[in-house]
């Protein structure tokens, strides 16, 4: 047994340090909730619905259980038992895998941090509403007074209250992306505090990490739980939960569904961001890996499913509300325009009045311009990512009863799914900083998770700008994508072909006590990676098909409260692939680093 | 001749005392009594057209201080269904002509809300066509609610952090005596047994196998 531990704590420096000094999680509970917060996040309220409605409702489910099955679980699987069984963050773990890899561990660590940057961003804005909900009645309910109190402001006239507090209230936005419209205070101040908040929970590693889960990843369940209870209540409720699960089979024939599947997923659980490596590497080595990912996966899945439910019933509402509105201003647009007596004409026999008066007087008719009112069209107003939490959302929360405390319920659990993830991100930072010892050791643990925070906030201030929400979308769709893709590419490779898949498979016979079976090792040698490499192109090929353009919201736009569609400046779209290539570019980096260092001794040996 | 012109001159002060819709002087007025009121509105009949009438000459006597304005220096007409009509207002001093439509407009804002309350409805039930409510300003807090639960929230977590500070200097200051005091005392022990209390970490037989192969 001792020549087998020397064997397994191979390339590994400073072991005996290491095994004295890493920390370690109190129980499994623990570990099993941090990996499950890291999963699961924004994305699982804020997308999957969206996907669901957009790909036919039950059938996307389709795609989306065969990319877990074949894509997700075995990339999760391999993540936890590589992180468990070499004990370090990925910078470690590439490296001992082989010094050519290291570049994986790096690249990681990058894109951690600037995914940290933005989606703490996500947060500020969640504090800020948050902060926003103790008041009655909730500011976004009504257009603010012009200067001289006749009349709203026309900004807001134009498009909606919900619209104008989220575009003009919050974020300021300026016109354009190139208009930085200068540092928002307020918004500054938000960031301050997220950062804040994120720094206690995090200050000491997984010590604090550990303890704060316990809150921040259970709080949500509690949540959706009191959400689907009330949503199910509302009218209207049933008609958006038929809209969401009614199957539309033909939208499987359409490839984009597939490849929003595969990508959902992969994104969903967090994989190669360096996070989930980090978590398992507190583990003790022996502990069944295979349980952890399988819970992990099916719990994050879910709760996107879970999720969707209250979501949904929710905008089914909406739906309806606004139906009904459009119905009530053309009944009122009739009963003006025919002085008709007051409510003689109402919802139910608005029908037989309009045919009457249509064929008494079609022209007066025609004239008025009554607006078309289909159900439908109002169910298909679909929205995600921060228009389905900050517009969609906070209009249905002010048509609830007891709005104020719906939208306090709902922005605090928007922010601990989200802090959870950020947990994820951050150790994804800071374990492989840890690991390269770039770190002199008198620097407390305390002061360095302080820096990384200050420093990511510093950073982050490009968010607080007037276009700050620009360039949050173009981190978002540049960082959070592609080098993740590759990322994930390589190491499954690495793991498979250079560590060698018997090698680890006998590794995980060691720690879990049973070789994995079949299905994982056609998974890990052939499929999973050839997925990754259809997702990857088909992305890219899907990504340069489109034009690269924005939207704006312009309150000087002629076709204002419409969208003004934009293309990015040359500088801009360089950013744009700098942010997608510089992550990954210590890959190859690395390897030819290590590869000069080899030709070097080889030649030197060569000489004596 | 002279006669037509007569006809004409007098058949014009008729008709200027006669209210019509579209008039230059004329206002249109509309109320929604059921959608304000419900299961408990009342019927609208001749009598509360004279209420009408009656606010609104109080209306003008208020503006224009000192003209007594009466139920028939107000003009109704074309009243429907709907409970709409049109209503101008006859000159006290000048019975043959209309106060100009300004004058309404601002008599009318002046005594909005006591013409409302009469009738028990709001800006938006009982309507002026063409005269905009002036809408009531939003009451603004001196500090801002949003910056009150910002404070409450970054002084808990400062504590926090300041908290979270202060214990990790104090563990360290005492971990640092600790370790002063060890070596001090560690000169001395070794004489006496050879055997280091605290022991050595010995990494082979490391807690993190649970289960021992052999």
């Amino acid at each position: 047994m001792v020549s087998e531990d020397e064997c397994a704590d191979h390339t590994m420096s400073g072991e005996a340090k290491d095994s004295e000094e890493r920390p370690k999680w109190d129980n499994k509970v623990q570990y099993l909730l941090t990996c499950i917060g890291f999963a699961v996040g924004l994305g699982n309220v804020w997308r999957f619905p969206y996907l669901c409605q957009v790909y036919g409702g039950g059938a996307f489910l389709i795609p989306y259980a065969i990319a877990l099955v074949f894509e997700g679980l075995p990339l999760l699987y391999l993540e936890l038992a590589i992180g468990q069984r070499l004990r370090a963050g990925s910078v470690g773990v590439w490296t001992s895998i082989s010094p050519y890899m290291g570049g994986l561990g790096v690249a990681s660590l990058f894109v951690s941090f600037l995914v940290g940057l933005f989606y703490n961003m996500i947060l500020a804005w969640i504090l800020w509403y948050f902060f926003h909900s103790f008041q009655s009645p909730l500011p976004w309910t009504d257009c603010p007074l012009n200067s001289n109190h006749t009349g709203y402001i026309p900004a807001c006239e134009d498009s909606t209250p919900v619209n104008y507090f989220w575009y003009r209230e919050t974020l300021n936005i300026s016109a354009n992306i190139e208009t930085s419209g200068g540092l928002q205070w307020w918004l500054v101040l938000c960031l301050a505090s997220a950062w804040c908040l994120v720094y206690i929970c995090f200050i000491r590693g997984i010590e604090t990490i550990g303890k704060a889960i316990y809150v921040t990843v259970t709080f949500p369940y509690l949540v959706l739980t009191i959400f689907l209870i009330e949503a199910l209540t509302l009218p209207g409720a049933d008609d958006g939960l038929v809209y969401l699960f009614t199957p539309n089979w033909e939208t499987l024939k359409n490839p984009q569904v597939w490849l929003d599947a595969a990508t959902q997923i992969f994104f969903s659980l967090s994989l190669a961001f360096g996070g989930l490596i980090a978590f398992s590497s507190y583990n003790p080595q022996k502990n069944n890996c295979e349980s952890d990912a399988l819970i992990v996966g099916c719990v994050n899945s879910f709760t996107s499913l879970y999720a969707s439910i209250p979501i949904f019933a929710i905008l089914g509402f909406l739906a309806n509300e606004n139906y009904i509105d459009c119905q009530n201003s053309n009944i009122l647009t009739l009963t003006n325009a025919f002085n008709i007596g007051d409510e003689n004409i109402t919802r139910q026999n608005y029908e037989e009045w309009f045919e009457h008066l249509n064929f008494s007087d079609p022209s007066k008719v025609e004239s008025l311009q009554l607006k078309t009112c289909d159900l439908q069209t109002f169910l298909d107003q679909s929205a995600s990512g921060t228009g389905l939490a900050f517009i969609v959302f906070t209009e249905a929360v002010i048509k609830m009863p007891g709005s104020q405390v719906w939208s306090v319920l709902f922005f605090v659990m928007l922010f601990m799914l989200g802090l959870s993830s950020m947990f994820g991100n951050l150790e994804g930072v800071l374990t492989p900083l840890l690991d390269l010892q770039v770190i002199p050791s008198w620097i407390p643990k305390e002061l360095l998770t302080g820096l990384i925070c200050l420093t990511s906030f510093g950073v982050g201030l490009i968010f607080t700008l007037g276009s700050g929400n620009y360039w949050l979308e173009i981190f978002n769709s540049y960082v959070g994508s592609l080098p993740l893709l590759i990322i994930a590419f390589f190491e499954i490779i690495s793991v498979v072909y250079i560590y060698g898949i018997k090698r680890f498979i006998e590794d995980i016979e060691w720690m879990t006590g049973k070789r994995p079976n079949l299905f994982w090792r056609i998974n890990w040698c052939v499929i999973s990676p050839l997925m990754l490499l259809i997702v990857f192109l088909a992305y890219v090929f899907v990504e340069s098909e489109t034009t690269v353009t924005y939207q704006v919201w312009n309150p000087d736009y002629v076709h204002f409260p419409m969208a003004d569609v934009l293309h990015y400046p040359e500088w801009v779209a360089a950013i744009c692939i700098l942010l997608s290539v510089f992550p990954v570019l210590s890959i190859p980096l690395v390897a030819l680093y290590n590869f000069i260092i080899y030709l070097k001794t080889y030649i030197q040996n060569r000489q004596h | 001749m002279l006669e037509k012109l007569l006809i004409l001159l007098f058949a014009s002060n008729v008709l200027a005392q006669v209210c019509m819709p579209d008039a230059p002087e004329a206002y249109k007025v509309r109320l929604s009594i059921k959608t304000a009121l419900g299961d408990q509105a009342y019927t609208w009949n001749d009598n509360e057209l004279y209420l009408f009438r009656a606010t609104l000459a109080f209306a003008m006597r208020n503006y224009l201080s000192g003209q007594l304005f009466d139920v028939s220096n107000i003009l109704v007409c074309n009243e429907t269904e709907r409970v709409s009509f049109w209503f101008m207002v006859k000159s006290v001093t000048n019975p043959t002509t209309l106060i100009e439509k300004q004058h309404v407009e601002n008599a009318i804002k002046e005594s909005r809300h006591r013409i409302n309350s009469a009738f028990l409805l709001t800006d938006q039930t009982l309507e002026f066509l063409g005269i905009l409510p002036t809408l009531a300003s939003p009451f603004v807090p001196a500090t801002p609610p949003w910056l009150i639960a910002f404070g409450v929230v970054m002084g808990v977590v400062g504590a926090g952090i300041v908290y979270f500070l202060v214990a990790a200097v104090v563990q360290r200051k005492r971990k640092k005596t600790l370790d002063e005091e060890e070596e001090a005392k560690g000169a001395t022990e070794n004489e006496i047994a050879g055997e280091n209390l605290d022991g050595i970490y010995n990494t082979s037989f490391s807690d993190d196998e649970k289960v021992t192969e052999m």
